[in-house]
């Protein structure tokens, strides 16, 4: 994948000085880079470990399903910590390099286990370490970038990323397609694009320093810090946007409800969503660092309402369907990378980590309710009807939200 | 460390990673290639035409091998004897004596599913809709109706309400009569309207009639339904993937009762005394079970420990009594043609 590193070619002849200024740091790039071999990694066992565990270790999905959920969870508040560490050595490469060394590690562990309870701790080690390294990653996008282009910045990241999360999943049926049954063979080369990431993170990331305060932060700073009038609004916002976001499953369960296109495709309707995300995910970057932070992320939960209200009409087609997936996409790439630009810049250096932690973690949460409650209401009134009440409340969240957001600058002062 | 030797290192690291991750896949291919090549053949008959002639089992043969997923004909006098291979491939399989109708996956990047009405020579006459993952397929007896069920959502009925089926019956000359999840479903007297609604696993019981599995909100029903009334009628809980005894006297169905999710016990149920006898099988079977006869069962197990791709077809009395026994080893999928 080519990846454009200016806004265009020849713009650093530029006279206006600026040129500079509007790169994305190569450690950005470097960090995405990380990230993209990391999600083929586990996007690779994530994509298989349904079938895996019914059809090779001959357990019922329910089990899985039951435990994926905790996890989520545990994944979720491991996060904050992983912030805080990071925040509190002021050292994010390293508290990042356990979390992705500590995911490397569970793939090959998948080798020579066998029962459900191995597995379960496997799967938990690597969501550990998916919570921890998450927030100082993050932190270090932010230290290494231009406040003005962190919209950008962020937007360059998930591209990256979700290109590796796209490519994970084929990567591994692929190798089961050419050594049918062969779940051995997807686990030794997940863990080979999971030792090239970490690879990359330890010998060319820089290690940077997030703030030259040598005092350490302490846990009542950071926590006054996660309550001051500074992040107490956006959290809100966050967490109300949150528990109306449905998980993109519910919508394509709806989808294919009434679309033999969608049906037969399932499993493609991710990667459909996946292909839009990462590539509006440097657009609105860029347009969150020009027209504000705040607007794309409320802009982004109006595509999302769009998307609801498609989904719930009686009847549709192939047409409806794509417009879906490209309204979800849409709404991903503007919000995602965007709240963590939006957050790095509302807390002080020192607490970066934990800031963006805290507000990953909020959404997280809610969303998980989210789908909890969805699920219910989906049982009781019926797939349109459902949708229709979640898309007026979010139609009405949103001003809220957006009210809740008011105010936030452009370029806070950092 | 200097720059250069960081770059080094990495590229030390990259290599390593790629070569060695190549070479356990193409070390596991070869292995795999070799297992199939030592796997004792089995043993094969050529007279397929003349065996049709006489009452026979059809089954998808899984004897490990290049010939893993065909459709073989056995005769009903010794069904574990020499098989006839049809040349067909096919996940699911179900026959008469004129038509057969076949479920498969072609396996790719994308994997697609297909339904096909095969014909006396075992050749695709007719391509029916199947969205998702193959699951059940059956034919009425004078086999002018198919039915075929696959999962849209979810991959097992292990899950209720993780899963979504699409029951399609239609007629052997292509014209499809409608999705049954469509049709009204009543319980004790009134439509469920329920979204999660699933009917699956159709057993045809001559005319417009048919029974089936109805499933909402954790629950589970034997069906009756009527393709011209479009209508569906819970006559029992607790019922899944019914068959239709020979004599129309009977359903043999399996039973979730108090089971741990994903376990089913195989169970017969009396039409007319609604009487429920459980069958001596002690194993789960996550199978649609086909009627050798008015007194014995038939249904695929995967086989225990070892290669779980391999499966045999069991046999068990009807009537609770006796012990199950192996029909056909390497084996899935039974129809019996008489």
């Amino acid at each position: 994948m080519y990846v454009t590193l200016r806004d265009r070619p020849g713009e650093d002849a530029s006279p206006s000085g600026q040129a500079v200024a509007r790169r994305v740091s190569s450690t950005v790039v470097l960090l995405g880079i990380v990230s993209l071999l990391t999600d083929v990694s586990s996007e690779m066992v994530a994509s298989i470990m349904p079938l895996y565990l019914t059809a090779v270790i001959g357990l019922s999905p329910v089990a899985y399903g039951f435990w994926d959920g905790i996890y989520q969870g545990i994944s979720a508040v491991v996060r904050i910590a992983g912030g805080y560490a990071a925040d509190r050595r002021q050292r994010p490469k390293l508290v990042a390099i356990i979390g992705y060394g500590v995911s490397a590690l569970s793939r090959i562990a998948m080798l020579p286990v066998q029962g459900f309870l191995a597995i379960s701790a496997i799967t938990t080690a690597d969501r550990l370490g998916k919570g921890v390294r998450t927030a100082p990653r993050d932190a270090l996008i932010a230290a290494s970038s231009d406040p003005r282009t962190l919209g950008r910045s962020f937007g360059v990241h998930r591209a990256l990323d979700t290109t590796g999360a796209a490519l994970g999943p084929l990567v591994a049926f692929a190798l089961l397609w050419a050594v049918p049954g062969s779940y051995d063979s997807v686990f030794v080369v997940s863990f080979a694009f999971a030792i090239a990431g970490v690879a990359v993170l330890v010998l060319l990331v820089p290690n940077m320093r997030t703030a030259t305060a040598a005092a350490r932060v302490g846990l009542r700073r950071v926590s006054r810090e996660l309550a001051g009038p500074a992040l107490r609004r956006p959290l809100i916002a966050s967490g109300l946007l949150g528990v109306l976001t449905v998980g993109d499953g519910f919508i394509y369960l709806s989808l294919q409800d009434r679309d033999d296109f969608a049906a037969l495709y399932f499993p493609l309707l991710y990667v459909g969503t996946n292909a839009v995300y990462l590539s509006l995910a440097v657009p609105f970057g860029r347009l969150a660092d020009r027209v504000g932070r705040a607007r794309v992320l409320v802009a982004g939960h109006v595509a999302l309402l769009s998307g609801y209200l498609l989904a719930a009409r009686p009847s549709g087609g192939l047409a409806t369907t794509l417009a879906v997936l490209a309204l979800l996409g849409m709404f991903y790439a503007a919000t995602d990378g965007v709240l963590a630009a939006l957050v790095s810049r509302l807390v002080p250096a020192e607490t970066r980590g934990t800031g963006i932690a805290a507000a990953q973690t909020v959404v997280a949460l809610s969303r998980f309710g989210a789908s909890l409650g969805f699920g219910l209401l989906w049982a009781f009134m019926g797939r349109g009807s459902a949708l229709l009440l979640v898309a007026a409340l979010l139609a009405a969240a949103i001003p809220v939200a957006a009210w809740l957001l008011r105010g936030i600058p452009r370029e806070a002062p950092a | 460390m200097s720059m250069r030797a960081r770059i080094s290192a990495l590229v030390a690291i990259l290599l390593t990673a790629t070569l060695g991750a190549t070479g356990y896949v193409l070390y596991e291919r070869q292995a795999q290639a070799d297992s199939v090549a030592a796997a004792p053949k089995v043993p094969v008959r050529d007279d397929l035409t003349a065996l049709r002639a006489a009452p026979h089992l059809v089954f998808r043969n899984t004897a490990l091998g290049d010939r893993y997923g065909e459709v073989a004909v056995t005769p009903l006098t010794n069904p574990d004897g020499p098989r006839a291979m049809t040349g067909a491939s096919c996940d699911r399989i179900y026959a008469t004596s004129t038509d057969a109708i076949c479920l498969s996956a072609d396996r790719g990047l994308v994997t697609t599913y297909k339904a096909k009405l095969l014909d006396q020579s075992w050749a695709e006459r007719r391509d029916l809709p199947l969205a998702g993952i193959p699951s059940r397929a059956r034919l009425s007896a004078d086999g002018s109706l198919v039915a075929t069920t696959a999962f849209v959502f979810g991959d097992s009925y292990a899950n209720p309400g993780q899963f979504s089926t699409r029951t399609v019956v239609s007629k052997v000359d292509g014209t499809v009569l409608g999705d049954i999840e469509q049709f009204d479903l009543v319980v004790d007297g009134k439509v469920v309207t329920a979204a999660d609604k699933n009917l699956w696993g159709v057993t045809f019981a001559g005319g417009n009639r048919f029974y089936a599995t109805a499933a909402s909100g954790g629950k589970t029903w034997l069906v009756e339904g009527d393709l011209s009334t479009k209508r569906v009628t819970a006559l029992r809980s607790d019922v899944e993937c019914p068959s239709l005894s020979p004599d129309g006297t009977r359903i043999a169905f399996k039973k979730h009762g108090k089971l741990q999710a994903g376990k089913w016990r195989l169970a017969v149920y009396d039409l007319k005394t609604g009487k429920e006898t459980v069958l001596a099988e002690q194993r789960s079977v996550d199978d649609q079970a086909v009627w050798l006869d008015n007194s014995r069962v038939l249904y695929g197990l995967a086989r225990d420990g070892g290669d779980r791709a391999t499966s045999d077809i069991w046999s068990v009395p009807a009537d609770g009594t006796g012990s199950p026994q192996i029909l056909v080893h390497d084996a899935w999928s039974p129809a019996v043609v008489r």
